[in-house]
């Protein structure tokens, strides 16, 4: 039995009268592909951010492993091991690749100001490290040839793909994915598929991933949770949800 | 993206020019060019530079607008004019072993420079809350309140709340315009600030600016940056206020520091480009020299001032250097290499 990474008890968040997830339960377990599917306005990225401590839940719990993460702040979360990547691209435009994912090492480098003013060796070696660190990841993405390019120049499913790796070098446990593959076309799709799968079998990390392309979430999820209204109206393997008849009138309408 | 090797020897390669162009002032000085006119100009321009890029780490590097940065200056010039003032006074009761006058200057100088840093970290952590014109607002009042509290100090020259005329002027300071010294300590200060930029806190205060949600989730922790940012270069505007209030007069008035200033300093950062410590340390060279050669137009500063942002913002809104770094060491390398060329870099910013 595979340990439990993430688990949400009755997660809930109110906007003054409007309950925008409420009663969220989830239990993902090591390594497991878990999908958030669910319409327009459903609340999948209200959910996203309450795991992330962008928003506070009102209501509920959440753990990573055994951690209690409710009312921490976001990088206090992403510190503990959960990183994720945005629905529309927030990567650090004006700044190369490299420093793109040098920025998630920060928080594990230990060099202080006197060491960067006088540039003593523990910041050489720290600096050194790390953009070793950063060119292996880079290449897992094989954006290595690229360190250099300043990122908001990247074609677009490379920037996709540079988020992930930027959420990656966190060092997260757990990996939530907010619409990857928005915008891509069905080669970028196919291609971000397997990226995918590569980091699976690399990281040995867990997945939450929001999509809305069906094909991508039926053939790579290993699980499916589906909320209307931010609520949970059904979850289990990817057919079983393909025939549920909630889900369907969710997404077509009765 | 340059290798520890380059670093090092680009380092060693800007202190060979600094040397070089401090030899050029030793020359023009024992030629008898440099006056005490020149000399003033000099000061200013010392200043003027470590206040730029001060301002610069937060205009340009943070990317948050403070219109304040007067204030820290203020506070760095009192306090190093006051603790210079003691430090002379004690010396002379002989409560004290005698000190050489630069030694008194850097003990005066340090405690501005701290003090700054403590007002710029009491004002930075409530201020940071906000951001834009917000934050630019806030700024504005706490440099305004930082000078008219000093107005009214009895021991800085004023007479205190309640007792009628305020804001004369604090005299007898230490003079110290020993122009080499002052060479060294603002290519310091630009050296340091150069450094900081450089290192993950540079990187980090960048993504901030660049993009505040990714950065926390990308685990930095973004308040905290922010004020350090703002710790940071208030301390060196409390270095550039210790310069000023030594440069030579003996005094020091409130009305120095008012929000006139301020904008001065933001105007140098913008015109030289934000994020360009090249560019803030060129033009506030240039428009602490401009106003002098053309004395005659010195009233209409502020307004050749403003024409000149609203072409900048117009015209090049990235400022004239825009994120530029000149590096001598790739200046020369360049050179060495014209003759056997190689492929073209891509990086996207200088770096030395």
């Amino acid at each position: 039995m595979p340990e439990t990474i993430l688990k949400a008890n009755q997660l809930g968040i109110s906007f003054g009268g409007l309950k925008a997830v409420r009663n969220f339960d989830i239990d993902i377990k090591e390594g497991e592909l878990v999908g958030l599917i669910g319409p327009n306005g459903a609340g999948k990225t209200t959910v996203f951010n309450l795991l992330t401590g962008v928003y506070k839940p009102t209501e509920g719990t959440f753990y990573l492993g055994k951690q209690l993460m409710n009312g921490k702040k976001t990088h206090e979360i992403v510190a503990s091991g959960i990183a994720r990547t945005f629905q529309n691209i927030r990567l650090f435009k004006k700044m190369t690749v490299m420093e793109n994912v040098l920025i998630a090492f920060t928080k594990d480098m230990h060099y202080g100001l006197p060491g960067a003013i006088l540039r003593s060796a523990a910041f050489w070696k720290e600096e050194e490290e790390i953009r070793a660190k950063a060119l292996d990841l880079l290449s897992v993405f094989n954006l290595q040839g690229k360190a250099d390019w300043g990122a908001g120049n990247l074609p677009y499913g490379q920037q996709r793909k540079l988020e992930i790796a930027r959420a990656l070098a966190t060092n997260a446990k757990m990996l939530l994915l907010d619409e990857p593959a928005a915008g891509m076309n069905p080669t970028e799709t196919a291609e971000l598929l397997e990226c995918i799968n590569t980091i699976r079998r690399k990281f040995n990390i867990s997945i939450l991933l929001i999509e809305h392309d069906m094909s991508l979430v039926m053939n790579i999820c290993e699980r499916i949770v589906v909320i209307d209204y931010g609520e949970i109206i059904a979850q289990g393997l990817p057919e079983e949800i393909s025939h549920n008849p909630k889900v369907i009138a969710a997404y077509l309408g009765e | 993206m340059l290798n520890k090797k380059d670093r090092v020897r680009s380092l060693w390669v800007t202190l060979l020019g600094l040397g070089v162009l401090m030899l050029a002032i030793f020359a023009a000085d024992s030629l008898g060019m440099i006056d005490n006119y020149i000399r003033g100009i000099f000061i200013q321009c010392c200043f003027a530079i470590v206040m730029a890029t001060s301002l610069n780490l937060v205009m340009g590097y943070l990317g948050q607008i403070a219109l304040g940065q007067a204030g820290f200056m203020a506070v760095g010039a009192y306090t190093s004019a006051l603790v210079t003032k003691a430090i002379g006074l004690a010396i002379k009761a002989g409560t004290m072993a005698p000190l050489p006058l630069l030694v008194q200057f850097i003990i005066g100088m340090l405690c501005g420079a701290i003090a700054a840093a403590l007002f710029g970290l009491i004002v930075g952590i409530p201020a940071l809350r906000l951001r834009g014109d917000y934050l630019a607002i806030i700024t504005l009042g706490f440099g305004e309140i930082i000078r008219v509290v000093i107005q009214n100090l009895p021991f800085a020259g004023g007479k205190g709340l309640s007792n009628g005329q305020a804001g004369q002027a604090l005299i007898g300071i230490l003079k110290m315009n020993d122009i080499y010294i002052l060479f060294v300590i603002t290519a310091m200060c630009v050296g340091i600030m150069l450094a900081f930029v450089r290192s993950k806190f540079g990187r980090a205060i960048i993504a901030i600016r660049e993009d505040d949600i990714a950065s926390s989730s990308t685990g930095l922790n973004t308040t905290f940056y922010k004020v350090l940012t703002f710790t940071v270069s208030a301390f060196f505007a409390g270095i550039a206020g210790a310069i000023y209030a030594h440069r030579g007069l003996g005094t020091l008035q409130h009305s120095d520091f008012t929000f006139l200033k301020s904008t001065e300093y933001v105007i140098m950062v913008v015109v030289g480009g934000m994020g360009s410590m090249t560019g803030s340390v060129l033009t506030a060279i240039l428009l602490s020299v401009i106003p002098e050669v053309l004395r005659a137009f010195s009233q209409y500063r502020m307004l050749i001032y403003s024409v000149i942002l609203v072409l900048m913002m117009i015209f090049r809104p990235i400022g004239l250097f825009g994120n530029y770094e000149f590096s001598l060491y790739q200046l020369l390398m360049k050179r060495i290499r014209k003759k056997k060329p190689e492929p073209e870099q891509t990086a996207s910013k200088g770096d030395s």
